[in-house]
């Protein structure tokens, strides 16, 4: 497999003008995908993830910057994009009244698949997706996470290069969300794919080989997921406290503790040296009578270098 | 190009079976060109008869009594109402409960064989229908009885000079018929109304459920979607025309003068241009709602100043100048012209070209605002 670039964004801005001032949605994000790579925009509600797969598709004009799809320019070459592209938009809807295999007749009729070639695909990707007995069931009757899956399902009956999916899970059950996810999975394996995923679900980053954290509009953060927790300076512990609140309170002043985060009942406590401040945090709570249970080091998550990340970029933003 | 057309005519095929399976949408517009018909038919009057009358006779005599038996057997006067003077009719008008007032004078007799006879009828001129109505049939009336006389005064032997008959006579509506004056232009505002509620909804529609994002993705030319939208919408109006012209023709019996053939083809270049507009309208409208009043405005439009019921010429100029704009008017005429003067083209290929050029205009703009970007 070469390691052509599928996806590619310079610089890439786009500004909103709005009767309450301008609004920078996107504010010089730079990212590159390779082919059969799975990129993820992790970000935040109004980060600017949607806006910057709009712009990479054409579907919004930039303001300033460069982005191209498999090198044809996202502003110039629209029509040629989407003839490679597939596409699951975030607020997407398919036409309700048509059965799901009219559905998949007509993306695939628009995309000018010939009839041979369809009537080898729809019946496998109806069997991918699961969808094989609902057939005939208008899409408007299906479960959140079958329509999902029916979206996914007609983003691929052209059999595109790369797939662009704007929060595909969003809303969806957690199993429903596993399986899609071994849909995808299965599709970079058996096609070498190019995936590029927009989702604020955590877990999900760790799914990608390549990761970009977005915050308002900038890219804070960018790499594997690996070399992102390894971001984070320091090591993380947890524990369950008997005492939510006086555990919090006695924690803060100590030294060597970076952040404080609660997990339900546990404390994620960062720390800069694990060895050192563990026998310390300990000796703090017994001072105060706080029991705990459980104290381990643990492997730092997305979420938790998700958030550390953010913490440090408001800081930074409010000097 | 064949891309293309395979493109349109997956689109067109979604666009028909979604539309089919929208059954409340279909009954919409199938049924309420019958529905409107009817009631335009059968609810609505143009002429007001049987008005309520106050009859204040000051003669007494044979003659004038034989006068307000013509007036009243003609059933658009009912005597309700037995007055002295013009001072009480004027009374009863203005306190409303009637319509009309006939004063005769003494002495109508004697005056009528002198060739002097007076009679006053009073209108309640707040109704404008009312007005007219009563005051052709009085005029027609007052005629006719006038040149009765003169003819019974022959007969009875006595000469006198035959006075100028002035008659006249109705063209193309002998009987008029309300209807007759009515259909060719309720047919193309029904078409109106079908049309543009369509295009503007179904559109909307979609960019509200977020359907439109999803195509926009796909390789589809927006002059394409702008066609597979127009050719459902035109096969309705089509069918809508049809129904409500047989219905014309066979229920009500509407003579069809002209050539059908002709008809047709304008017609459809009729509906082309208000599909136009209405997809126009719903590039701009954000909301269904929007598009909804945009409509209704239009109907109104339509209604007041395109001369389907009102006369353009009355209207002051500038008023004219903005039913000038919409394509009713023109069709108007010419569906008149057609239907019930049976003229052939060469009578309305102004009006013919006029609609034409809109038909390109609208849809090439629809074509051109329907954007295929979302911003």
């Amino acid at each position: 497999m070469e390691n052509s670039i599928t996806i590619s964004a310079q610089e890439l801005v786009k500004e909103f003008h709005t009767s309450r001032g301008d609004i920078r949605a996107v504010d010089r994000i730079s990212l590159s995908v390779c082919q059969g790579e799975t990129y993820g925009l992790i970000g935040p509600d109004g980060a600017g993830k949607s806006t910057t797969i709009r712009v990479i598709l054409g579907l919004l004009n930039r303001s300033q910057g460069r982005s191209s799809v498999l090198g044809f320019d996202s502003q110039n070459r629209p029509y040629q994009i989407r003839e490679r592209v597939g596409y699951i938009a975030q607020q997407f809807g398919l036409p309700s009244d048509l059965t799901v295999q009219e559905n998949l007749q007509f993306f695939a009729d628009i995309h000018n698949v010939s009839r041979t070639d369809q009537l080898k695909r729809i019946p496998s990707l109806l069997d991918f997706a699961g969808l094989s007995e609902y057939q005939k069931r208008p899409a408007g009757k299906l479960s959140g996470g079958m329509k999902k899956k029916l979206a996914l399902a007609c983003s691929l009956v052209h059999e595109p290069q790369v797939l662009l999916l704007d929060e595909p899970t969003l809303g969806v059950d957690p199993i429903s969300r596993r399986e899609f996810w071994n849909m995808l999975s299965n599709l970079r394996a058996e096609k070498g794919l190019s995936i590029f995923v927009a989702t604020p679900y955590m877990d999900e980053a760790e799914r990608c080989n390549h990761v970009g954290l977005i915050y308002q509009g900038r890219l804070i953060a960018s790499g594997t997921p690996a070399q992102i927790k390894k971001k984070v300076p320091g090591h993380m512990l947890e524990f369950t406290p008997s005492a939510m609140n006086a555990c919090l309170k006695l924690l803060q002043p100590l030294p060597g503790v970076l952040e404080v985060q609660t997990y339900g009942t546990a404390v994620h406590l960062l720390v800069d040296d694990a060895g050192l401040r563990r026998s310390q945090v300990q000796a703090a709570m017994a001072a105060q009578s706080v029991q705990w249970s459980g104290m381990r080091e643990i492997q730092i998550r997305m979420e938790e270098a998700f958030i550390y990340l953010i913490r440090r970029q408001e800081a930074q933003n409010g000097c | 190009m064949l891309a293309s057309l395979h493109r349109i005519a997956a689109l067109t095929r979604k666009e028909m079976a979604q539309l089919w399976r929208d059954t409340r949408l279909l009954l919409l517009i199938l049924f309420l060109p019958i529905m409107l018909l009817f009631l335009f038919a059968y609810a609505v009057t143009l002429t007001v008869d049987h008005l309520p009358t106050a009859v204040a006779d000051q003669s007494h005599d044979e003659r004038s009594r034989d006068f307000i038996q013509t007036l009243v057997n003609s059933g658009y006067f009912d005597q309700t109402l037995v007055l002295q003077n013009e001072q009480e009719l004027v009374q009863a008008l203005d306190s409303g409960q009637v319509k009309a007032g006939i004063l005769i004078p003494p002495n109508f007799s004697e005056q009528v064989s002198r060739r002097n006879g007076r009679a006053l009828i009073l209108l309640d001129g707040s109704d404008s229908f009312t007005v007219q109505s009563g005051f052709n049939a009085a005029s027609a009336l007052s005629q006719k009885y006038s040149y009765d006389l003169q003819a019974r005064s022959v007969q009875a032997g006595r000469q006198t000079e035959l006075p100028i008959i002035t008659s006249s006579r109705v063209l193309y509506n002998p009987d008029m018929n309300d209807m007759v004056f009515i259909l060719p232009g309720l047919v193309g505002m029904l078409v109106q109304n079908i049309i543009v509620a369509y295009a503007s909804m179904a559109i909307v529609r979609e960019r509200e459920l977020g359907i439109m994002e999803q195509i926009l993705v796909t390789p589809a030319r927006p002059a394409e979607m702008v066609i597979s939208k127009l050719i459902p919408g035109t096969i309705i109006a089509m069918i809508d025309m049809a129904i409500v012209l047989t219905l014309g023709i066979f229920w009500f019996g509407i003579p069809m003068h002209g050539s059908i053939g002709l008809f047709s083809i304008l017609a459809l270049i009729f509906i082309m241009a208000y599909m136009g507009l209405g997809l126009i309208i719903s590039t701009v409208a954000k909301t269904q709602r929007q598009a909804q009043q945009i409509s209704v405005l239009l109907l109104l439009v339509g209604l007041l100043l395109t001369g389907f019921i009102f006369p353009r010429t009355s209207m002051p100029v500038w008023t004219q100048a903005i039913g000038d704009l919409i394509p009713l008017t023109y069709f108007v005429r010419i569906s008149r012209d057609i239907i019930s003067k049976g003229l052939s083209f060469e009578y309305m290929w102004k009006d013919a070209l006029i609609l034409a050029v809109y038909a390109l205009v609208s849809v090439t703009l629809a074509s051109l605002f329907f954007k295929k970007r979302l911003d």
